[in-house]
């Protein structure tokens, strides 16, 4: 049985549909990736995933050995971290807050569990520093270690490689690996598809198409994709008058609109990366 | 000027207040932290004017004991103000304006519509401004000062953690499975629990000074959660407590005192800070 089973979902705030038509299974030891456009639901379809908030309609089922929040966490920085006085230690103290119920304090198992993560992710040495003046990467680190204090099984990320350099990117990105390759289950959200195609084993594109595929698949039908736009490309240098009539308006004008979302979405991106860059 | 202080030692209620003081100070700097970090500085500020409004209310309906109104109404309005922070259409900050001006003003309008007191003015100015000296508080209000400090004490350290984990993440913390409303909820009940009883010592327009700067000047100074909370705490009490001793000295209201030892305080600590980067 998989871990996770999404059939036909719909996500969104109310009555505001963000993204539909969305199914997918993740089996354990698959490394998921979802991407999109900015703005297609992606950050939509996590928090749904994760219990945040109801789907608009569809179901999400849970794997017999998954029990209600046993998901794993890795959410984007929020503005209240960044000036937090927090230790490493307490905060990957309080990824073990869910199992505690009513508890009121830390018992040893807690405190073993604690170490353990950090030791796995090589944060030891830093256990007694402040999280607000740590680098992007060694936070990203202490936020992975207290995820994995939440949830042994299954991790969701949220772009967790926004706002990193290159080096520390590359650093992440086979840090999660490892973690997959010990049996971790990953299901990532990333807006850099040519760098995720590299490490995943399934891709789920969601926006105005919504795919699920292997990520050979996956591969294949961009090259598919690539080659059909190089032939409308080579079709255009046709006057514009005669290729109306042989493609119809309609085509053309959904072209128009693609190439218009792409440009966007870099400029978000790189703006998130330099916004990002300067406070690290 | 010690003998001065020793005259007024002699009287137990002398010795009460300073004890009330320092509880006060003790409690009302618990939240500090997470009260800053989710930008909500100045709830202190809005929650304490609904207090005014509500004890204008009270001393109108001729209450005996007024905590009886004033401590619920207090607390609703928090709750309402934390939660509607995040989703509502008037946003957190502007919530809290709207909330404490009207306060004030239907408050005063109140009282000087209905009061029967000689003395509006000089009533008005010791609940915004505090009582001129501590020792007017009257025995009851001392005991119920104890009594919910006493409370607030036992019900932080038991959340502490849980209010850390919620405070840092909150989308975490619920993704993995803790009641995270439940717990804004009860922050939201001891902010106005301690908003209440703060009002006796620094009355209503001095009270985020209590509640705001022990934090700041310790997150000048420490970096995990708990050291900037005990901090905050040791802080807040000598300040309040050398306060007070400076206002019995000098004759100065006691509130006012409080909040320029804190200033002082707040000044000396940025620089330390400064100095150790």
């Amino acid at each position: 049985m998989p871990l996770l089973t999404v059939k036909n979902l719909t996500v969104g705030y109310g009555s505001q549909i963000v993204a539909s038509g969305i199914s997918f299974v993740v089996n354990a030891g698959d490394y998921l990736c979802i991407v999109g456009e900015n703005g297609s639901g992606k950050s939509t379809l996590m928090k749904t995933l994760l219990n945040l908030q109801r789907p608009v309609s569809g179901e999400i089922i849970r794997g017999d050995d998954l029990r209600e929040n046993e998901i794993g966490y890795l959410p984007q920085q929020t503005i209240v971290q960044r000036d937090f006085p927090a230790s490493v230690k307490e905060i990957v103290l309080s990824g073990r807050q869910g199992k505690m119920g009513l508890r009121p304090f830390y018992n040893a198992e807690d405190k073993a569990i604690a170490a353990g993560n950090m030791e796995r992710m090589g944060i030891t040495g830093l256990s007694d520093k402040c999280y607000r003046e740590l680098s992007g990467g060694q936070q990203q680190r202490v936020l992975l270690a207290r995820a994995l204090c939440a949830a042994e099984k299954i991790l969701l990320m949220d772009e967790p490689v926004s706002g990193l350099d290159p080096v520390v990117t590359a650093q992440m990105y086979e840090l999660i690996e490892k973690l997959n390759k010990e049996g971790v289950t990953i299901i990532m959200i990333s807006h850099d598809v040519n760098e995720v195609i590299k490490y995943a084993s399934h891709i789920l594109h969601i926006g105005k198409n919504v795919s699920f595929s292997s990520t050979e698949e996956y591969i294949r039908k961009m090259d598919e994709e690539l080659h059909r736009k190089m032939n409308d490309a080579s079709k255009s240098m046709i006057p514009p008058s005669l290729h109306r009539m042989a493609a119809g308006v309609k085509k053309d004008q959904q072209d128009e609109e693609g190439v218009k979302n792409d440009q966007q979405s870099e400029e978000d991106v790189k703006k998130e990366e330099t916004g990002e860059g300067g406070t690290l | 000027m010690i003998q001065k202080l020793m005259d007024a030692f002699q009287f137990p209620f002398v010795r009460y207040a300073v004890i009330v003081g320092v509880l006060i100070a003790l409690c009302s700097s618990l939240l500090g932290v997470v009260l800053v970090l989710k930008r909500f500085s100045f709830i202190g500020d809005g929650l304490s004017h609904v207090a005014f409004g509500a004890m204008a209310v009270a001393s109108v309906a001729n209450l005996t004991n007024d905590m009886i109104l004033i401590l619920p109404v207090t607390i609703i309005s928090a709750v309402l103000l934390l939660k509607g922070g995040h989703n509502s259409k008037i946003k957190g900050d502007a919530a809290i304006a709207m909330i404490s001006v009207s306060a004030l003003a239907f408050g005063y309008l109140l009282m000087n519509i209905f009061s029967a007191s000689p003395n509006i003015t000089g009533d008005v100015c010791s609940t915004l401004f505090g009582s001129k000296s501590l020792l007017t508080l009257t025995s009851e209000k001392v005991i119920i000062c104890y009594i919910l400090s006493f409370i607030v004490l036992i019900v932080f350290t038991v959340f502490y953690n849980k209010i850390f984990a919620v405070t840092f993440d909150e989308n975490f913390a619920k993704a993995s499975g803790v009641k995270a409303d439940a717990y804004n909820l009860i922050v939201a009940v001891i902010i106005a629990v301690i908003i209440v009883i703060a009002m006796n010592l620094v009355g209503s327009l001095l009270i985020s000074a209590l509640v705001i700067f022990p934090a700041l000047s310790s997150m000048r100074l420490f970096n995990s959660f708990r050291s900037v909370t005990i901090c905050s705490v040791i802080l807040s009490v000598v300040c309040s407590f050398s306060g007070i001793i400076i206002s019995i000295i000098s004759g100065t209201p006691v509130g006012s005192t409080i909040v320029a030892v804190q200033v002082v305080v707040f000044g000396i600590c940025s620089l330390i800070g400064a100095i150790k980067k």
